[in-house]
Protein backbone atom coordinates (compact mmCIF):
# COMPACT_ATOMS: atom_id res chain seq x y z
CA UNK A 1 0.00 0.00 0.00
CA UNK A 2 3.16 2.49 -0.60
CA UNK A 3 1.42 3.93 -3.58
CA UNK A 4 -1.69 4.26 -5.27
CA UNK A 5 -0.30 2.72 -8.89
CA UNK A 6 0.21 -0.41 -6.44
CA UNK A 7 -2.77 -1.28 -5.37
CA UNK A 8 -4.33 -0.34 -8.67
CA UNK A 9 -2.10 -3.44 -10.25
CA UNK A 10 -3.02 -5.54 -7.33
CA UNK A 11 -6.54 -6.91 -8.28
CA UNK A 12 -5.42 -7.56 -11.49
CA UNK A 13 -2.39 -9.46 -10.49
CA UNK A 14 -4.27 -11.51 -8.13
CA UNK A 15 -7.04 -12.21 -11.09
CA UNK A 16 -4.31 -13.15 -13.78
CA UNK A 17 -4.10 -16.98 -13.40
CA UNK A 18 -7.81 -17.16 -13.84
CA UNK A 19 -7.85 -14.42 -17.06
CA UNK A 20 -4.63 -16.45 -18.60
CA UNK A 21 -6.67 -19.92 -17.85
CA UNK A 22 -9.86 -18.07 -19.30
CA UNK A 23 -8.36 -16.38 -22.14
CA UNK A 24 -6.37 -19.44 -23.50
CA UNK A 25 -8.89 -22.52 -23.10
CA UNK A 26 -11.78 -20.89 -23.25
CA UNK A 27 -12.10 -17.59 -25.90
CA UNK A 28 -9.42 -18.49 -28.12
CA UNK A 29 -11.48 -22.30 -28.36
CA UNK A 30 -14.63 -20.12 -28.67
CA UNK A 31 -13.16 -17.83 -31.34
CA UNK A 32 -11.64 -20.87 -33.51
CA UNK A 33 -14.83 -22.46 -33.21
CA UNK A 34 -16.71 -19.50 -34.65
CA UNK A 35 -13.83 -19.53 -37.24
CA UNK A 36 -14.54 -23.11 -37.95
CA UNK A 37 -18.35 -22.64 -38.54
CA UNK A 38 -17.30 -20.46 -42.01
CA UNK A 39 -14.75 -23.15 -43.11
CA UNK A 40 -15.47 -24.96 -46.43
CA UNK A 41 -15.95 -28.78 -45.91
CA UNK A 42 -15.28 -31.42 -48.93
CA UNK A 43 -17.01 -34.53 -48.42
CA UNK A 44 -13.83 -36.07 -49.65
CA UNK A 45 -10.99 -33.86 -48.45
CA UNK A 46 -12.24 -32.99 -44.79
CA UNK A 47 -12.22 -29.69 -43.57
CA UNK A 48 -10.59 -27.00 -46.42
CA UNK A 49 -9.04 -23.63 -45.25
CA UNK A 50 -11.58 -21.79 -47.61
CA UNK A 51 -13.98 -19.54 -46.11
CA UNK A 52 -17.66 -19.60 -47.22
CA UNK A 53 -21.31 -18.67 -45.81
CA UNK A 54 -22.12 -22.10 -47.29
CA UNK A 55 -22.73 -23.47 -43.84
CA UNK A 56 -24.96 -21.43 -42.30
CA UNK A 57 -26.77 -21.08 -45.43
CA UNK A 58 -27.36 -25.13 -45.44
CA UNK A 59 -28.86 -24.72 -42.55
CA UNK A 60 -31.47 -22.01 -42.68
CA UNK A 61 -32.23 -23.42 -46.09
CA UNK A 62 -33.31 -26.85 -45.39
CA UNK A 63 -36.29 -27.48 -43.49
CA UNK A 64 -34.74 -30.57 -41.19
CA UNK A 65 -32.87 -27.37 -39.06
CA UNK A 66 -36.03 -25.70 -38.51
CA UNK A 67 -37.72 -28.65 -37.54
CA UNK A 68 -34.65 -29.39 -35.55
CA UNK A 69 -33.98 -25.91 -33.67
CA UNK A 70 -38.56 -25.96 -33.39
CA UNK A 71 -38.35 -29.61 -31.64
CA UNK A 72 -35.53 -28.66 -29.48
CA UNK A 73 -37.35 -25.36 -28.31
CA UNK A 74 -40.97 -26.93 -27.74
CA UNK A 75 -39.23 -29.77 -25.73
CA UNK A 76 -37.14 -27.41 -23.56
CA UNK A 77 -40.81 -25.43 -22.96
CA UNK A 78 -42.50 -28.78 -22.41
CA UNK A 79 -39.85 -29.00 -19.30
CA UNK A 80 -39.86 -25.78 -18.28
CA UNK A 81 -44.05 -25.81 -17.84
CA UNK A 82 -43.85 -29.11 -16.14
CA UNK A 83 -41.16 -27.56 -14.00
CA UNK A 84 -43.40 -24.32 -13.09
CA UNK A 85 -46.71 -26.50 -12.28
CA UNK A 86 -44.42 -29.12 -10.64
CA UNK A 87 -41.27 -27.31 -8.51
CA UNK A 88 -43.75 -23.38 -7.66
CA UNK A 89 -46.31 -25.72 -5.31
CA UNK A 90 -43.65 -27.89 -4.03
CA UNK A 91 -41.58 -25.00 -2.97
CA UNK A 92 -44.15 -23.16 -1.11
CA UNK A 93 -45.64 -26.43 0.51
CA UNK A 94 -41.25 -26.77 1.65
CA UNK A 95 -41.33 -23.80 2.87
CA UNK A 96 -44.71 -24.25 5.36
CA UNK A 97 -42.18 -27.28 6.89
CA UNK A 98 -40.79 -27.34 10.03
CA UNK A 99 -37.05 -26.33 9.61
CA UNK A 100 -36.34 -30.36 10.64
CA UNK A 101 -38.26 -31.80 7.73
CA UNK A 102 -37.28 -28.93 5.34
CA UNK A 103 -33.61 -29.84 5.79
CA UNK A 104 -34.10 -33.48 5.01
CA UNK A 105 -36.43 -32.92 2.36
CA UNK A 106 -34.43 -30.27 0.39
CA UNK A 107 -31.46 -33.11 0.84
CA UNK A 108 -33.47 -35.55 -0.88
CA UNK A 109 -35.22 -33.07 -3.90
CA UNK A 110 -31.40 -30.86 -4.06
CA UNK A 111 -29.12 -33.60 -3.83
CA UNK A 112 -29.83 -35.28 -7.09
CA UNK A 113 -28.12 -32.34 -8.96
CA UNK A 114 -24.67 -33.56 -7.34
CA UNK A 115 -25.93 -36.84 -8.75
CA UNK A 116 -24.14 -37.55 -12.62
CA UNK A 117 -26.90 -36.94 -14.95
CA UNK A 118 -26.04 -40.35 -16.80
CA UNK A 119 -27.02 -42.36 -13.84
CA UNK A 120 -30.39 -40.21 -13.53
CA UNK A 121 -31.28 -40.97 -17.13
CA UNK A 122 -30.30 -45.01 -16.79
CA UNK A 123 -32.28 -45.23 -13.53
CA UNK A 124 -35.29 -43.63 -15.99
CA UNK A 125 -34.84 -45.56 -18.80
CA UNK A 126 -34.91 -48.96 -16.12
CA UNK A 127 -38.01 -47.58 -15.01
CA UNK A 128 -39.09 -46.32 -18.72
CA UNK A 129 -39.08 -49.83 -20.82
CA UNK A 130 -42.24 -51.62 -22.24
CA UNK A 131 -41.55 -54.26 -19.12
CA UNK A 132 -40.36 -51.31 -16.69
CA UNK A 133 -42.04 -49.86 -13.58
CA UNK A 134 -43.98 -47.46 -14.78
CA UNK A 135 -46.16 -49.93 -17.73
CA UNK A 136 -46.79 -52.73 -14.91
CA UNK A 137 -47.92 -50.68 -12.46
CA UNK A 138 -50.28 -48.47 -14.82
CA UNK A 139 -51.71 -51.70 -16.51
CA UNK A 140 -51.70 -53.42 -13.05
CA UNK A 141 -53.80 -50.34 -12.16
CA UNK A 142 -55.94 -50.84 -14.64
CA UNK A 143 -55.09 -47.56 -16.24
CA UNK A 144 -53.73 -49.11 -19.45
CA UNK A 145 -54.11 -52.27 -21.33
CA UNK A 146 -50.91 -52.03 -23.84
CA UNK A 147 -47.66 -50.94 -22.70
CA UNK A 148 -47.12 -47.11 -23.60
CA UNK A 149 -43.83 -46.52 -25.54
CA UNK A 150 -42.21 -44.46 -23.47
CA UNK A 151 -38.69 -45.03 -24.27
CA UNK A 152 -36.94 -43.30 -27.71
CA UNK A 153 -40.24 -40.95 -27.88
CA UNK A 154 -40.14 -37.24 -26.79
CA UNK A 155 -42.64 -37.75 -23.80
CA UNK A 156 -40.01 -40.07 -22.21
CA UNK A 157 -37.55 -37.83 -22.35
CA UNK A 158 -39.45 -34.56 -21.31
CA UNK A 159 -40.43 -36.94 -18.61
CA UNK A 160 -36.53 -37.22 -17.60
CA UNK A 161 -35.46 -33.84 -18.59
CA UNK A 162 -38.38 -32.41 -16.18
CA UNK A 163 -36.98 -34.69 -12.97
CA UNK A 164 -33.23 -33.38 -14.12
CA UNK A 165 -34.27 -29.61 -14.33
CA UNK A 166 -36.57 -29.51 -11.50
CA UNK A 167 -34.11 -28.74 -8.66
CA UNK A 168 -33.37 -25.31 -10.59
CA UNK A 169 -36.83 -24.32 -10.49
CA UNK A 170 -37.47 -25.12 -6.61
CA UNK A 171 -33.94 -23.37 -5.81
CA UNK A 172 -34.69 -20.39 -7.84
CA UNK A 173 -38.15 -20.03 -6.34
CA UNK A 174 -37.02 -20.64 -2.69
CA UNK A 175 -34.62 -17.51 -3.01
CA UNK A 176 -37.29 -15.23 -3.98
CA UNK A 177 -39.84 -16.93 -1.74
CA UNK A 178 -37.25 -16.10 1.55
CA UNK A 179 -37.69 -12.30 0.74
CA UNK A 180 -41.58 -12.52 0.89
CA UNK A 181 -42.73 -9.96 3.37
CA UNK A 182 -45.35 -11.99 5.16
CA UNK A 183 -47.09 -8.80 6.61
CA UNK A 184 -48.21 -7.92 2.95
CA UNK A 185 -50.26 -11.37 3.17
CA UNK A 186 -51.60 -10.63 6.57
CA UNK A 187 -52.80 -7.17 5.01
CA UNK A 188 -54.40 -8.56 2.58
CA UNK A 189 -55.79 -10.97 4.60
CA UNK A 190 -56.95 -8.56 7.21
CA UNK A 191 -58.50 -6.62 4.39
CA UNK A 192 -60.90 -9.59 3.82
CA UNK A 193 -58.56 -11.12 0.93
CA UNK A 194 -59.65 -14.64 1.00
CA UNK A 195 -56.54 -17.38 0.59
CA UNK A 196 -57.21 -18.12 -2.56
CA UNK A 197 -57.39 -14.17 -3.60
CA UNK A 198 -54.41 -13.64 -1.52
CA UNK A 199 -52.18 -16.55 -3.27
CA UNK A 200 -53.18 -15.33 -6.66
CA UNK A 201 -53.47 -11.34 -6.14
CA UNK A 202 -50.66 -11.36 -3.34
CA UNK A 203 -48.10 -14.07 -3.16
CA UNK A 204 -48.20 -15.35 -6.47
CA UNK A 205 -46.99 -11.77 -8.29
CA UNK A 206 -44.23 -11.76 -5.69
CA UNK A 207 -42.99 -14.94 -6.62
CA UNK A 208 -42.97 -14.12 -10.86
CA UNK A 209 -39.56 -12.88 -10.58
CA UNK A 210 -37.84 -16.23 -9.34
CA UNK A 211 -40.34 -18.42 -11.21
CA UNK A 212 -39.19 -16.59 -14.31
CA UNK A 213 -35.20 -17.14 -13.71
CA UNK A 214 -35.80 -20.50 -12.84
CA UNK A 215 -38.13 -20.65 -16.05
CA UNK A 216 -34.74 -19.13 -18.28
CA UNK A 217 -32.24 -21.89 -16.52
CA UNK A 218 -34.35 -25.12 -17.23
CA UNK A 219 -35.02 -23.28 -20.74
CA UNK A 220 -31.56 -23.21 -21.17
CA UNK A 221 -30.19 -26.07 -19.89
CA UNK A 222 -32.78 -28.33 -21.58
CA UNK A 223 -31.77 -26.88 -24.82
CA UNK A 224 -28.63 -27.06 -23.94
CA UNK A 225 -28.49 -30.83 -22.59
CA UNK A 226 -26.98 -34.01 -24.46
CA UNK A 227 -27.12 -37.11 -22.33
CA UNK A 228 -31.00 -37.45 -21.54
CA UNK A 229 -31.92 -36.38 -25.20
CA UNK A 230 -29.39 -38.73 -26.32
CA UNK A 231 -30.17 -41.92 -24.53
CA UNK A 232 -33.47 -41.61 -23.82
CA UNK A 233 -34.70 -40.18 -27.16
CA UNK A 234 -32.38 -42.64 -29.11
CA UNK A 235 -30.83 -41.82 -32.28
CA UNK A 236 -34.21 -41.29 -34.08
CA UNK A 237 -35.44 -38.62 -32.06
CA UNK A 238 -32.83 -35.80 -32.91
CA UNK A 239 -32.51 -32.59 -31.22
CA UNK A 240 -29.67 -29.53 -31.57
CA UNK A 241 -26.93 -31.13 -29.32
CA UNK A 242 -27.17 -34.58 -30.45
CA UNK A 243 -27.15 -33.49 -33.79
CA UNK A 244 -23.88 -31.61 -33.46
CA UNK A 245 -22.47 -34.74 -31.52
CA UNK A 246 -23.10 -36.42 -35.11
CA UNK A 247 -21.67 -34.09 -37.05
CA UNK A 248 -18.45 -34.64 -35.34
CA UNK A 249 -18.35 -37.57 -34.20
CA UNK A 250 -19.61 -39.57 -37.25
CA UNK A 251 -20.49 -37.62 -40.16
CA UNK A 252 -17.50 -35.65 -39.70
CA UNK A 253 -18.79 -32.41 -41.10
CA UNK A 254 -17.15 -29.82 -38.64
CA UNK A 255 -17.31 -26.73 -40.15
CA UNK A 256 -21.69 -27.68 -40.10
CA UNK A 257 -21.39 -28.82 -36.75
CA UNK A 258 -19.38 -25.55 -35.85
CA UNK A 259 -22.26 -24.20 -37.46
CA UNK A 260 -24.96 -25.49 -35.41
CA UNK A 261 -23.48 -25.04 -32.33
CA UNK A 262 -22.69 -21.19 -33.07
CA UNK A 263 -26.45 -21.04 -33.87
CA UNK A 264 -27.53 -22.79 -30.06
CA UNK A 265 -25.05 -20.46 -28.60
CA UNK A 266 -26.48 -17.50 -29.77
CA UNK A 267 -30.33 -18.95 -29.23
CA UNK A 268 -29.06 -19.52 -25.87
CA UNK A 269 -27.32 -16.41 -25.05
CA UNK A 270 -29.80 -14.02 -26.61
CA UNK A 271 -32.91 -15.93 -24.33
CA UNK A 272 -30.61 -15.23 -21.39
CA UNK A 273 -29.97 -11.67 -22.35
CA UNK A 274 -33.68 -11.04 -23.63
CA UNK A 275 -35.26 -12.26 -20.41
CA UNK A 276 -32.83 -11.03 -18.15
CA UNK A 277 -33.96 -7.43 -20.17
CA UNK A 278 -37.35 -8.45 -19.79
CA UNK A 279 -37.41 -9.25 -16.12
CA UNK A 280 -35.70 -5.76 -14.90
CA UNK A 281 -38.03 -3.75 -16.92
CA UNK A 282 -41.11 -5.63 -15.66
CA UNK A 283 -40.25 -5.47 -12.26
CA UNK A 284 -38.04 -2.40 -11.71
CA UNK A 285 -41.15 -0.26 -11.60
CA UNK A 286 -43.18 -2.17 -8.81
CA UNK A 287 -40.27 -3.20 -6.39
CA UNK A 288 -38.04 -0.10 -5.99
CA UNK B 1 -40.10 -21.28 10.05
CA UNK B 2 -41.68 -17.78 9.82
CA UNK B 3 -44.82 -17.88 8.69
CA UNK B 4 -44.64 -15.91 5.56
CA UNK B 5 -48.59 -15.62 4.59
CA UNK B 6 -48.39 -19.15 3.06
CA UNK B 7 -50.63 -21.05 5.47
CA UNK B 8 -50.18 -24.60 6.48
CA UNK B 9 -49.88 -27.48 4.90
CA UNK B 10 -53.10 -29.42 4.20
CA UNK B 11 -53.62 -33.19 3.46
CA UNK B 12 -53.65 -32.31 -0.24
CA UNK B 13 -50.35 -30.96 -0.14
CA UNK B 14 -48.75 -33.58 1.91
CA UNK B 15 -50.11 -36.13 -1.26
CA UNK B 16 -48.70 -33.38 -3.63
CA UNK B 17 -45.18 -33.63 -1.56
CA UNK B 18 -45.05 -37.60 -1.63
CA UNK B 19 -45.86 -38.09 -5.12
CA UNK B 20 -43.28 -35.18 -5.90
CA UNK B 21 -40.47 -36.90 -3.50
CA UNK B 22 -41.18 -40.31 -5.12
CA UNK B 23 -40.69 -38.93 -8.66
CA UNK B 24 -37.56 -37.42 -7.40
CA UNK B 25 -35.64 -40.37 -5.78
CA UNK B 26 -37.54 -43.05 -7.52
CA UNK B 27 -35.00 -43.45 -10.50
CA UNK B 28 -32.14 -43.26 -8.20
CA UNK B 29 -33.44 -46.00 -5.64
CA UNK B 30 -34.53 -48.44 -8.94
CA UNK B 31 -30.75 -48.13 -9.82
CA UNK B 32 -29.29 -49.19 -6.57
CA UNK B 33 -32.22 -51.96 -6.16
CA UNK B 34 -31.08 -53.16 -9.65
CA UNK B 35 -27.60 -53.20 -8.79
CA UNK B 36 -28.03 -55.93 -6.00
CA UNK B 37 -30.23 -58.34 -8.51
CA UNK B 38 -28.72 -62.01 -9.28
CA UNK B 39 -29.74 -62.15 -12.55
CA UNK B 40 -28.48 -61.22 -15.87
CA UNK B 41 -30.10 -58.66 -17.08
CA UNK B 42 -32.68 -55.89 -15.83
CA UNK B 43 -34.48 -57.06 -12.98
CA UNK B 44 -35.38 -56.59 -9.16
CA UNK B 45 -33.22 -58.29 -6.39
CA UNK B 46 -36.45 -59.53 -4.59
CA UNK B 47 -36.15 -63.06 -6.01
CA UNK B 48 -32.37 -63.71 -5.57
CA UNK B 49 -29.98 -61.08 -4.34
CA UNK B 50 -26.57 -60.66 -4.69
CA UNK B 51 -23.16 -59.00 -5.16
CA UNK B 52 -21.65 -60.38 -8.05
CA UNK B 53 -22.54 -56.94 -10.17
CA UNK B 54 -20.13 -54.94 -8.19
CA UNK B 55 -17.46 -58.08 -8.38
CA UNK B 56 -18.32 -57.98 -12.22
CA UNK B 57 -16.81 -54.22 -12.40
CA UNK B 58 -13.48 -55.61 -11.03
CA UNK B 59 -13.72 -57.73 -14.53
CA UNK B 60 -14.62 -54.57 -16.49
CA UNK B 61 -11.18 -52.96 -17.13
CA UNK B 62 -12.55 -50.34 -19.43
CA UNK B 63 -14.41 -49.46 -16.38
CA UNK B 64 -11.90 -49.81 -13.61
CA UNK B 65 -9.51 -47.45 -15.96
CA UNK B 66 -11.96 -44.85 -16.33
CA UNK B 67 -12.77 -44.77 -12.87
CA UNK B 68 -9.05 -43.69 -11.99
CA UNK B 69 -8.98 -41.46 -14.58
CA UNK B 70 -12.34 -39.24 -13.10
CA UNK B 71 -10.65 -39.39 -9.93
CA UNK B 72 -7.56 -37.95 -10.57
CA UNK B 73 -9.31 -35.06 -13.09
CA UNK B 74 -11.23 -34.54 -10.03
CA UNK B 75 -8.33 -33.47 -8.12
CA UNK B 76 -6.25 -31.80 -10.58
CA UNK B 77 -8.75 -29.72 -11.89
CA UNK B 78 -10.55 -29.10 -8.42
CA UNK B 79 -7.23 -28.25 -7.18
CA UNK B 80 -5.97 -26.13 -9.79
CA UNK B 81 -9.64 -24.15 -10.05
CA UNK B 82 -9.15 -23.43 -6.51
CA UNK B 83 -5.84 -21.99 -6.94
CA UNK B 84 -6.57 -19.83 -9.65
CA UNK B 85 -10.41 -19.00 -8.01
CA UNK B 86 -9.05 -17.86 -4.37
CA UNK B 87 -6.79 -15.00 -5.75
CA UNK B 88 -9.82 -14.36 -8.45
CA UNK B 89 -12.11 -13.69 -5.44
CA UNK B 90 -9.92 -11.57 -3.35
CA UNK B 91 -9.29 -9.45 -6.13
CA UNK B 92 -13.22 -9.21 -6.62
CA UNK B 93 -14.42 -9.31 -3.54
CA UNK B 94 -11.64 -6.73 -2.18
CA UNK B 95 -11.21 -4.43 -4.84
CA UNK B 96 -13.21 -1.92 -6.91
CA UNK B 97 -11.80 -2.01 -10.19
CA UNK B 98 -12.54 -0.84 -13.91
CA UNK B 99 -13.27 -4.42 -15.38
CA UNK B 100 -14.59 -6.11 -12.15
CA UNK B 101 -17.86 -6.81 -13.41
CA UNK B 102 -16.33 -7.98 -16.61
CA UNK B 103 -13.82 -10.39 -15.14
CA UNK B 104 -16.80 -12.07 -12.59
CA UNK B 105 -18.97 -12.83 -15.67
CA UNK B 106 -16.01 -14.01 -17.87
CA UNK B 107 -15.30 -16.41 -14.92
CA UNK B 108 -19.01 -17.65 -14.31
CA UNK B 109 -19.24 -18.27 -18.09
CA UNK B 110 -18.97 -21.58 -18.17
CA UNK B 111 -22.35 -21.80 -16.55
CA UNK B 112 -23.82 -19.78 -19.62
CA UNK B 113 -22.12 -21.71 -22.47
CA UNK B 114 -23.34 -25.03 -23.29
CA UNK B 115 -21.57 -27.88 -22.65
CA UNK B 116 -22.09 -29.17 -26.11
CA UNK B 117 -20.50 -25.85 -27.11
CA UNK B 118 -17.49 -25.99 -25.16
CA UNK B 119 -17.12 -29.57 -26.23
CA UNK B 120 -16.57 -28.98 -29.77
CA UNK B 121 -14.69 -26.10 -29.10
CA UNK B 122 -12.26 -28.16 -27.38
CA UNK B 123 -12.01 -31.03 -29.44
CA UNK B 124 -11.34 -28.60 -32.41
CA UNK B 125 -8.65 -26.36 -30.77
CA UNK B 126 -6.87 -29.52 -28.70
CA UNK B 127 -6.98 -31.32 -32.44
CA UNK B 128 -4.92 -27.91 -34.00
CA UNK B 129 -2.75 -27.58 -31.28
CA UNK B 130 -2.15 -31.44 -31.13
CA UNK B 131 -3.21 -32.43 -27.37
CA UNK B 132 -5.78 -34.80 -28.50
CA UNK B 133 -5.47 -37.24 -26.11
CA UNK B 134 -3.38 -35.56 -23.30
CA UNK B 135 -4.62 -35.89 -19.56
CA UNK B 136 -2.98 -32.40 -18.46
CA UNK B 137 -5.22 -31.00 -21.29
CA UNK B 138 -8.48 -32.30 -20.36
CA UNK B 139 -7.60 -31.42 -16.52
CA UNK B 140 -6.86 -28.16 -17.84
CA UNK B 141 -10.25 -27.51 -19.35
CA UNK B 142 -12.13 -29.27 -16.59
CA UNK B 143 -10.66 -26.73 -14.45
CA UNK B 144 -11.94 -24.27 -16.05
CA UNK B 145 -15.39 -25.20 -16.19
CA UNK B 146 -15.60 -25.67 -12.13
CA UNK B 147 -13.99 -22.85 -11.69
CA UNK B 148 -17.53 -20.96 -11.31
CA UNK B 149 -18.19 -23.52 -8.22
CA UNK B 150 -15.27 -22.71 -6.36
CA UNK B 151 -15.36 -18.91 -7.19
CA UNK B 152 -18.71 -18.88 -5.81
CA UNK B 153 -18.05 -20.83 -2.65
CA UNK B 154 -15.14 -18.75 -1.95
CA UNK B 155 -16.64 -15.08 -2.81
CA UNK B 156 -19.31 -16.37 0.08
CA UNK B 157 -16.72 -16.86 2.45
CA UNK B 158 -14.38 -13.47 1.80
CA UNK B 159 -17.59 -11.39 1.46
CA UNK B 160 -18.55 -9.97 4.68
CA UNK B 161 -15.63 -10.71 6.46
CA UNK B 162 -14.13 -8.09 8.46
CA UNK B 163 -10.67 -6.67 7.37
CA UNK B 164 -9.45 -5.55 10.65
CA UNK B 165 -7.50 -8.61 11.77
CA UNK B 166 -5.91 -8.58 8.51
CA UNK B 167 -5.23 -4.91 8.52
CA UNK B 168 -3.95 -4.79 12.46
CA UNK B 169 -1.49 -7.53 10.95
CA UNK B 170 -0.58 -5.71 8.38
CA UNK B 171 0.43 -2.83 10.35
CA UNK B 172 2.15 -5.07 12.62
CA UNK B 173 4.53 -5.33 9.65
CA UNK B 174 3.42 -8.45 7.88
CA UNK B 175 4.18 -8.60 4.42
CA UNK B 176 0.85 -9.48 2.53
CA UNK B 177 1.57 -12.99 2.04
CA UNK B 178 1.77 -13.30 5.56
CA UNK B 179 -1.37 -11.80 6.91
CA UNK B 180 -3.20 -13.89 3.86
CA UNK B 181 -1.49 -17.14 4.77
CA UNK B 182 -2.05 -16.80 8.64
CA UNK B 183 -5.18 -14.26 8.84
CA UNK B 184 -7.54 -14.20 5.54
CA UNK B 185 -6.74 -18.19 4.17
CA UNK B 186 -7.42 -19.44 7.97
CA UNK B 187 -10.89 -17.82 7.70
CA UNK B 188 -12.17 -18.31 4.18
CA UNK B 189 -10.91 -22.14 4.71
CA UNK B 190 -14.23 -23.81 4.88
CA UNK B 191 -15.07 -21.68 1.70
CA UNK B 192 -12.49 -22.75 -0.36
CA UNK B 193 -12.48 -26.07 0.86
CA UNK B 194 -16.22 -26.53 0.43
CA UNK B 195 -15.47 -25.34 -3.16
CA UNK B 196 -12.63 -27.53 -3.75
CA UNK B 197 -15.36 -30.38 -2.74
CA UNK B 198 -17.79 -29.08 -5.27
CA UNK B 199 -15.31 -28.52 -7.98
CA UNK B 200 -14.36 -32.21 -7.64
CA UNK B 201 -18.07 -33.35 -7.53
CA UNK B 202 -18.65 -31.21 -11.11
CA UNK B 203 -15.85 -32.09 -12.72
CA UNK B 204 -16.07 -36.36 -11.95
CA UNK B 205 -19.95 -36.04 -13.02
CA UNK B 206 -19.27 -34.18 -16.42
CA UNK B 207 -20.42 -35.83 -19.36
CA UNK B 208 -21.66 -33.63 -22.33
CA UNK B 209 -18.02 -31.75 -22.70
CA UNK B 210 -16.11 -34.31 -22.18
CA UNK B 211 -17.78 -37.15 -24.33
CA UNK B 212 -16.44 -34.67 -27.44
CA UNK B 213 -12.89 -35.17 -26.11
CA UNK B 214 -12.48 -38.03 -24.26
CA UNK B 215 -9.73 -40.69 -26.26
CA UNK B 216 -9.86 -44.10 -25.68
CA UNK B 217 -6.89 -43.54 -22.77
CA UNK B 218 -8.61 -40.31 -21.17
CA UNK B 219 -12.37 -41.89 -21.28
CA UNK B 220 -13.86 -40.62 -17.65
CA UNK B 221 -16.23 -43.19 -15.62
CA UNK B 222 -19.30 -40.88 -16.68
CA UNK B 223 -18.61 -41.12 -20.54
CA UNK B 224 -17.72 -44.47 -20.24
CA UNK B 225 -20.94 -45.33 -18.89
CA UNK B 226 -22.85 -43.15 -21.60
CA UNK B 227 -20.83 -45.33 -24.08
CA UNK B 228 -22.24 -48.53 -22.53
CA UNK B 229 -25.63 -47.43 -21.95
CA UNK B 230 -26.18 -46.05 -25.49
CA UNK B 231 -25.68 -49.69 -26.52
CA UNK B 232 -27.06 -51.99 -23.94
CA UNK B 233 -28.25 -51.39 -20.11
CA UNK B 234 -26.79 -54.35 -17.97
CA UNK B 235 -26.53 -54.89 -14.32
CA UNK B 236 -23.31 -53.95 -14.45
CA UNK B 237 -24.45 -49.76 -15.78
CA UNK B 238 -26.28 -50.42 -12.48
CA UNK B 239 -23.79 -51.72 -9.93
CA UNK B 240 -20.93 -48.29 -11.31
CA UNK B 241 -23.73 -46.07 -11.00
CA UNK B 242 -24.94 -47.17 -7.65
CA UNK B 243 -21.61 -46.85 -6.66
CA UNK B 244 -21.72 -42.92 -8.18
CA UNK B 245 -24.47 -42.29 -5.98
CA UNK B 246 -23.30 -43.54 -2.87
CA UNK B 247 -19.60 -41.81 -3.31
CA UNK B 248 -21.21 -38.54 -4.53
CA UNK B 249 -23.37 -39.08 -0.97
CA UNK B 250 -20.60 -39.42 1.15
CA UNK B 251 -19.00 -36.23 -0.37
CA UNK B 252 -22.63 -34.55 0.43
CA UNK B 253 -22.13 -35.57 3.83
CA UNK B 254 -18.55 -33.91 3.93
CA UNK B 255 -19.62 -30.44 2.15
CA UNK B 256 -22.78 -30.28 4.81
CA UNK B 257 -19.58 -30.55 7.21
CA UNK B 258 -17.79 -28.42 5.81
CA UNK B 259 -20.20 -25.70 4.71
CA UNK B 260 -23.52 -26.78 4.79
CA UNK B 261 -25.11 -28.22 2.11
CA UNK B 262 -27.96 -26.03 2.09
CA UNK B 263 -25.12 -23.14 0.88
CA UNK B 264 -24.17 -25.27 -1.29
CA UNK B 265 -27.35 -26.06 -3.04
CA UNK B 266 -28.99 -22.89 -2.61
CA UNK B 267 -26.26 -20.49 -3.20
CA UNK B 268 -26.62 -18.42 -0.40
CA UNK B 269 -28.34 -18.27 2.76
Amino acid sequence: MSDASKSASQPWLLSFPSLALFLGLLVVPLALTAILSFNVFDSMMGTQDDYTFGNYLEILSDSYYYELFLRTALMSAGVTLLCILLGVPETIILSRMQPRYQGIFFVMILGPLLISVVVRTLGWSIMLGREGLINQSLISLGLIEAPLQLMYSMTGVVIVLTHVMLPFMVIAVWTTLQKLDPQVADAARSLGAGSWTTFSRVILPQLLPGILSGAIIVFTLSASAFATPALIGGRRLKVVTTSIYDEFLHSMNWPLGAAIAVLLLIGIVSVVMGSNRYIERKFKQVFS
Amino acid sequence: MKDRGLGSNGFGSLIFHTLFTLFIVAPLLVIILVSFSDKGYISMPFEGASLRWYWAILEAPELMDAFSTSIWLGLGAATLASLVAVPAAIAIARYRFAGRDGLMALLLSPLMVPHVVLGVAFLRFFSLMGWSGSFLALMLVHALIVVPFALRLTLGAIIGLSRDAELAARSLGASRWTAFRRILLPLILPGVAGGWVLSFIQSFDEVTMTVFIATPGTTTLPVALYHRVAMLTDPVTASVSAIMIIGTMGLMFILDRIVGIDKVLIGKK
